[in-house]
């Protein structure tokens, strides 16, 4: 056990916590018997943005392991994939797109272990398609602060399996999670880039039936343009390539690289609103005017920051939040408010990602829900942040949106008791599943997810 | 919690009624401050003050918490309630002191003691408690008000420079161990402030205001540093009255 400071992906926050490092389940279940003052919980690749996976004075696991590989079991005729929760998207992609299986929901980034997958119920940009992680999981085995490890799924004790998809880790230990790979031919995407001139044309693009033809489909959006040309954006779309829409007798090739690390230090306030207006003309100039189809590999169409090790210290030693909120489908109006308050304050958003969403899934504290995502970083820094996310946050609450918690670093209590309906029926389940309410993470205390332990 | 936004949900005041005390407080309030707990000897006073400082428009939590700055045995228990009142500490700010008159000490030299308990001993006991509390939470940040008066003591201000210069010692030492356990201090040093506590008294050179020195905290506070001189220039000036000999100290002409 030793003592480190930790923070989620966006470096803000920090705090210590005592970490244990776990391997298999029989770890996890020494490390709940340790004595345990402020709680526990469960840590992965650490990508959550804000505060989910650490425990400030109190236990994290350290749960992401790749060297479990071997312990991948994959059925080549049911596409159904068992493998310990602490693996990496990242390994279980090498191991099985080369087989020809891909990862029916994966979020920006394949640097998150499954077991993070399942806690914060990620999305990706099939969402409207496919829904979210939760259900493609088979079924899963969660150690309890009981030491008991119990199977769960939506058959089997469904309650406890949908309240500890998109827990964020309050309900119990992933240990293993069986989930149902989407064949593919191969590692290729077939994608479709186009601009539009505004917010309404993206929206307007996104919302046609053409938007179901493809499986994946998302919005870059500049934050930064006003007038006329507010909420102007690049939208790329596609669909998993055939073997006959890839050259070579290698369809399903799978060599995802790492070409470029951020420098060792960076002064804060080097993404500014000065750099990424240039930066974001750039990109919008790039895209083909006329729509534009082409093959681009997994890493580049799904995870293009992957590509930059540790992206996360380009904002410097202040961090940057990520901040994601959804709004109805007929509530578009919010977004183009919010857009224009960004806008107006200059605030720069060096990635804004707009999507439309399909249908909720029954975990209780999932985020998705049909309507319209926006995605932004923002460097956290500035002083004005904290006011005019406020007036955001109220808008958006309004409109009966909700945050991601996977991402949150900065809503408030009653906003999560606002958009959350379900949140006192989960909290009642998660104490059912925690008696001895071992589970807690700095998320869980900001938003009184969980009662006080000390 | 404090958020990714740096922004503190609990902040605690030692010294509810502190001019520079309650102006940084003040000063930190902004959207994602859920509580703030002013822990006063006249709690009345503290109330009437913040009642006025907040306006009627407010969201935050206040909570105010008696004390006695002379009683060092109750600290660990104030800690305490405060924990059990709002959870776990974000900032603390211990702004409450005495400063007395000199000419007072030298006709009764045992009114001195009580200044050494409030600013020193007592100040001292509430520290250790904070510091373990903080410790044992991971985080958290602890600010203390010292004084130039401190950094080089002088004859006209020596039983609070003193005490000032004791408090800064024990503080400065009490950061490295906090660093250790995630969490930090930060000591400010601030020149001659015009408070209630030097009303009647003759402006020394570079006299500063509350808001100013309130300001330059709440940035430091944000930051990771563990002194903070105010204005910054004091920096600089103690690094050569510091090294001046004692004879040629006490010639100067600081009053």
């Amino acid at each position: 056990m030793s003592r480190e400071r930790l923070s989620g992906w966006g470096r803000t926050a920090w705090t210590s916590s005592d970490v244990v490092e776990v391997r298999d389940a029989s770890d996890v279940k020494r490390a709940i018997g340790l004595e345990h003052r402020r709680g526990a919980i469960a840590r992965g690749l650490g990508r959550a943005y804000g505060a989910a996976a650490q425990n400030a004075g109190g236990t994290v696991l350290a749960c992401a392991d790749d060297g479990r590989v071997n312990d991948v079991h994959l059925d080549a005729v049911s596409g159904l994939l068992t493998a310990p929760a602490g693996l990496s998207l990242d390994a279980l992609l090498r191991y099985s797109v080369p087989r020809g299986w891909f990862i029916p929901v994966t979020p920006g980034t394949r640097f998150v272990t499954l077991g993070g997958a399942v806690a914060s119920d990620v999305h990706g940009k099939n969402h409207h398609v496919d829904g979210s992680f939760g259900q493609h999981v088979e079924s899963m085995k969660v150690i309890l602060s009981s030491g008991e490890e119990i199977t769960l799924s939506p058959n089997d004790n469904p309650t406890w399996f949908w309240s500890t998809i998109g827990g964020m880790g309050l309900t119990g230990v992933v240990s293993e999670v069986t989930v149902r790979m989407l064949r593919v031919a191969s590692s290729q995407v077939k994608v479709e880039t186009r601009r539009l001139s505004n917010l309404d044309e993206v929206i307007a693009s996104m919302s046609d039936d053409s938007d179901d033809e493809f499986r994946y489909s998302v919005a870059w959006v500049d934050m930064l343009a006003s007038g006329r040309s507010l909420g102007r954006g690049v939208l790329t779309r596609g669909n998993h390539a055939t073997a006959s829409d890839v050259d070579g007798s290698e369809p399903c090739r799978y060599d995802p690289k790492i070409r470029l690390a951020a420098p060792p230090w960076v002064p804060n306030g080097l993404l500014n609103k000065f750099t990424v207006r240039a930066f974001n003309e750039a990109w919008y100039r790039k895209a083909p005017a006329d729509a534009h189809v082409g093959l681009e590999s997994i890493p580049a169409f799904f995870h293009p920051l992957d590509g930059v090790r540790k992206w996360n210290a380009l904002y410097g030693s202040n961090g940057f939040i990520q901040y994601q909120f959804i709004v109805p489908l007929e509530r578009v109006d919010v977004l183009r408010t919010v857009i224009g308050k960004f806008s107006d304050a200059g605030v720069a958003s060096f990635l804004a990602v707009l999507k439309r969403m399909g249908k909720s899934n029954a975990a209780l504290m999932s985020f998705p829900t049909e309507g319209w995502t926006l995605t932004l970083d923002l460097a956290a820094g500035s002083s004005r942040l904290p006011g005019l996310l406020e007036r955001i946050d109220e808008l958006v609450l309004d409109a009966g949106g909700r945050h991601y918690l996977a991402k949150d670093a900065h809503v408030s209590a009653m906003a999560v008791e606002r958009a959350y309906p379900r949140l006192a029926e989960w909290k009642s389940i998660r104490n059912e599943m925690d008696p001895r309410r071992l589970w807690t993470s700095d998320l869980a205390r900001r938003l009184k997810l969980v009662e006080e332990t000390s | 919690m404090k958020n990714g936004l740096g922004v503190p949900q609990n902040i605690v005041l030692f010294g509810g009624t502190s001019d520079i005390g309650c102006e940084i407080v003040r000063q930190m309030i902004q959207p994602g401050v859920a509580n703030i707990v002013l822990v006063s000897r006249d709690i009345d006073s503290a109330e009437t003050r913040w009642n006025t400082l907040l306006g009627d428009e407010s969201q935050v939590n206040v909570h105010h918490v008696r004390f006695d700055g002379a009683d060092a045995g109750s600290m660990v228990d104030v800690v305490k309630a405060i924990v059990d009142e709002v959870g776990d500490i974000d900032v603390v700010v211990v702004a409450h002191a005495l400063l007395g008159s000199h000419s007072d000490f030298l006709k009764d030299p045992v009114a001195a003691a009580s200044v050494t308990t409030v600013n020193f001993g007592a100040t001292m006991v509430l520290l250790l408690a904070l510091g373990e509390r903080m410790k044992q939470q991971g985080y958290g940040r602890i600010c203390l008000l010292s004084s130039v008066a401190g950094m080089r003591v002088r004859w006209s201000n020596a039983v609070y420079g003193s005490t000032k210069a004791g408090i800064d010692g024990f503080a400065l030492a009490l950061d490295g161990e906090l660093r250790r356990h995630g969490a930090s201090l930060l000591v400010v040093r601030p020149g001659f402030v015009t408070t209630k506590m030097t009303v009647g008294m003759k402006k020394a050179p570079l006299a500063t205001t509350p808001e100013a020195v309130a300001s330059a905290t709440v940035k430091a506070l944000g930051g990771n540093g563990t002194v903070l001189w105010t204005p910054s220039a004091f920096r600089f000036i103690f690094g050569v009255f510091r090294l001046l000999p004692e004879s040629l100290w006490r010639r100067l002409p600081l009053g």
